[in-house]
């Protein structure tokens, strides 16, 4: 039995949670982008305003779904492109409660209004600390367990994954060196522009190592394993592998363009992040072009069409990120909702589209058997797919608006509209942008139902296979 | 088989020797960052008072502070003077507006352009953040900049709008802020947390610190005032100045 081989326990429990945190963190999602809409929600408690409770939105889908996604594919790729058991399953324990510890740590202090106010690493030292030392487990466990694999090279999708881990290393370690003025509370070691920098470094890294790299890793292997067909081309892996590691790094900086910091990175910021579309499609086009003579395969096979729907999402998001980076487009998109769209086409689009894939194909090999309905795995494509669409196009409709109302001079030369008229022009968009986030949850109630009854009939069917053996 | 090179040597061997690929990986991305960070720690052009020294405050070793730390508390420093530390009071605001993720929906930026010149003002510099630990720029504006939103509002007026924003501008989606008025700022609190900034380069003076303790017990409403009311108004910034190249 493949059980006695490799260490998969860990990897079914990361699996099940990635599924409960996606359900969990769209729905505070859902509730954040209602508030934005009809702001008596807020309903005067300090512990549920959208300032206290945006950071747990994002934290929970970054860090406690995606996650939980990359760890549980991370350890399930690693021991099956090596051939290999892990190189410590009580390791990989550790970060499965370590992880799991820390995000119950996030869920209790953000709502305090313990933070440290840098986006997506608001939580305070004491659980910077925590993250360092599980994320380093994690990481030693993998680099150890590809290193003692019996097999000669070591698979693409597993690169990725090691990109990632160095450069989040680099990444939380830097970004967030803090002084530390209490148990709950601490000031970054950097100020104002050079702390800009660093925090956008950070920031548009976690989204080009975390939820891009890792989840290309994802990609290459689930997509090639869930068509039955090996990866279109190993060159184009290499090139885009090496271009975008060296590549991204230096995009950061286009999140500042105008600001107080100084012209000379931002534009550095900018030119890279143009040529950035060269190695990203490389990835899409990779991915896709596995499919190459199985197209017929997305009519029946459900699973799959996750996959391949979140490399067009990916395609493109890569393009309109550069388009959004240029000096031009960035003025006017800029403090808008467009970045918010831009984001969720990524998030909702690539994120949360390969990962479900990849969850489906993971549950159906760690418990054997096929998904309890298949139907509902098709339910679950189209309110993701639809929801998303709805999100985004009200994003851009809103961002756009905004940064057009903003600029806007009429006949005698002053400003047309006030700021406030703006907020108030965003009242249906916001509207829209809740329904469409509502949509994209309930995909996530329904593969959580259809989740854990796949796991409970495979159960079964292990007990009626027990007892006909007996 | 497993000994046919597909591609180059390096990337062979990287590819069958994982230490070799992580130390690739560990030199290639460090580039990137090491370029666009290290140099603004110290190309003199990132920070406009190498060359504007007058929009820094020269404090001669004055404390900012003399006497207490109510809302409209008599200071040795005066509005235009220059870019200088918070006030204890002023802390306990910014601690509040951290706290209360203010930063998710206001920035703290104002960009170079016409628009933003005449619903804002002038143009952030680099050296007015220079004592914000973190630096509070944002993202997004869901509502507007607050980087000049000092002195363009009363304090009654910033006290209704934090109490119930809607009551003032009805287009308003933020959130009320009741607790604000019933919570008060904890003096001890707030002079830990100065001297932590004094031992990350911040120049508080001992009576800065020491002076910390009068805040205690004031409502963390009139310490958000306090910090709203002193936003942009630091540095005497001239139109006809290029302080950015």
């Amino acid at each position: 039995m493949e059980e006695t081989k490799y260490n998969f326990e860990v990897v079914r429990w990361f699996t099940i949670m990635a599924v409960v945190y996606l359900v969990v963190g769209t729905l505070v999602g859902v509730y954040i982008a209602s508030e934005l809409a009809w702001p008596f929600l807020n309903f005067d408690i300090p512990y549920i305003t959208f300032g206290r409770l945006r950071p747990v939105h994002t934290n929970a889908v970054i860090f406690a779904f995606g996650g939980c996604t990359l760890f549980a594919t991370s350890l399930y790729v690693v021991q099956r492109t090596g051939k290999t058991p892990l190189w410590s399953n009580k390791l990989a324990w550790f970060v499965f409660w370590g992880w799991n510890a820390i995000i119950v740590a996030a869920v209790i202090t953000l709502p305090l209004g313990i933070n440290q106010s840098k986006e997506y690493a608001e939580l305070e030292w004491p659980i910077d600390l925590a993250i360092a030392v599980v994320w380093l487990a994690w990481g030693l466990n993998f680099v150890m367990t590809i290193a003692k694999r019996k097999t000669s090279h070591i698979y693409v999708a597993n690169w990725f994954f090691m990109g990632m881990f160095i450069m989040i290393t680099y990444l939380h370690v830097v970004n967030s060196l803090a002084i530390p003025v209490g148990l709950f509370k601490s000031y970054s070691l950097f100020s104002g522009v050079q702390d800009a920098m660093i925090q956008w470094w950070w920031g548009h890294n976690a989204v080009g190592f975390y939820l891009t790299a890792g989840f290309l890793g994802i990609m290459y292997y689930f997509v090639p394993k869930q068509a039955n067909r090996p990866v279109f081309s190993y060159r184009l892996s290499v090139l885009h592998f090496w271009a975008l590691m060296f590549g991204y790094v230096w995009l950061g900086a286009h999140h500042l363009q105008y600001t107080a910091l100084p012209d000379w990175t931002g534009s550095l910021g900018a030119a890279v992040s143009l040529a950035m579309i060269i190695p990203s499609w490389g990835g899409a086009i990779n991915g896709m072009m596995t499919l190459s003579g199985a197209w017929d395969k997305l009519r029946t096979d459900y699973i799959l069409r996750f996959l391949i729907m979140s490399l067009a999402f990916y395609a493109m998001s890569t393009f309109e990120g550069p388009v959004m980076s240029s000096k031009t487009v960035n003025a006017l998109s800029h403090y808008t909702d467009w970045t918010v769209g831009h984001v969720h086409s990524g998030a909702l689009g690539w994120v949360g589209m390969v990962s479900a894939g990849a969850l489906y194909h993971l549950v159906e090999k760690l418990w054997n058997t096929r998904m309890y309905s298949a139907k509902l795995v098709n339910a679950h494509f189209w309110t993701a797919t639809i929801g998303t669409v709805v999100y985004i196009t009200a994003m851009w409709v809103s961002g756009i608006m905004q940064g057009l109302m903003w600029r806007d001079y009429d006949e005698f030369g002053t400003l047309t509209y006030t700021f406030a008229e703006s907020v108030a022009a965003m009242h249906p968009y916001y509207a829209m942008r809740a329904i469409g986030g509502a949509l994209y949850w309930l995909g996530g109630v329904i593969m959580l139902f259809n989740v854990v009854m796949t796991v409970r009939q495979a159960a079964a069917q292990r007990s009626t296979a027990a007892a006909a053996a007996a | 088989m497993a000994d046919k090179i597909y591609s180059t040597k390096l990337q062979d061997l990287a590819e069958r020797n994982v230490f070799v690929m992580f130390v690739l990986l560990m030199v290639l991305l460090s580039v990137g960052g090491l370029v666009e960070i290290v140099p603004l720690f110290y190309l003199p052009q990132t920070m406009e008072y190498n060359k504007h020294p007058e929009i820094v405050w020269d404090n001669k070793g004055q404390p900012i502070s003399v006497e207490n730390f109510k809302v409209g508390d008599k200071i040795t420093w005066k509005p235009g003077d220059g870019i200088r530390p918070y006030t204890a009071l002023e802390l306990a605001g910014r601690d509040i507006y951290q706290r209360e993720g203010c930063y998710l929906c206001h920035s703290q930026m104002i960009r170079p352009f016409r628009d933003e010149k005449e619903r804002y003002g002038h143009y952030s510099l680099a050296a007015e953040s220079m004592y914000d630990h973190p630096f509070q720029w944002g993202s997004k504006r869901t509502g507007p900049d607050l980087a000049r939103v000092g002195g363009k509002y009363s304090n009654e007026w910033h006290f209704q709008h934090l109490m119930a924003p809607r009551s003032v501008v009805p287009e308003s989606v933020m959130p009320n802020y009741p607790w604000l008025a019933e919570q008060t700022v904890d003096g001890e609190t707030i002079k830990a947390h100065m001297e932590g900034l004094r031992m990350i380069g911040v120049p508080y003076t001992d009576a800065d610190i020491e002076a910390a303790k009068q805040v205690d017990g004031v409502r963390e409403v009139d310490a958000v005032i306090a910090y709203l009311q002193v936003l942009g108004t630091m540095a005497n910034l001239k139109d006809d100045v290029d302080y950015r190249e």
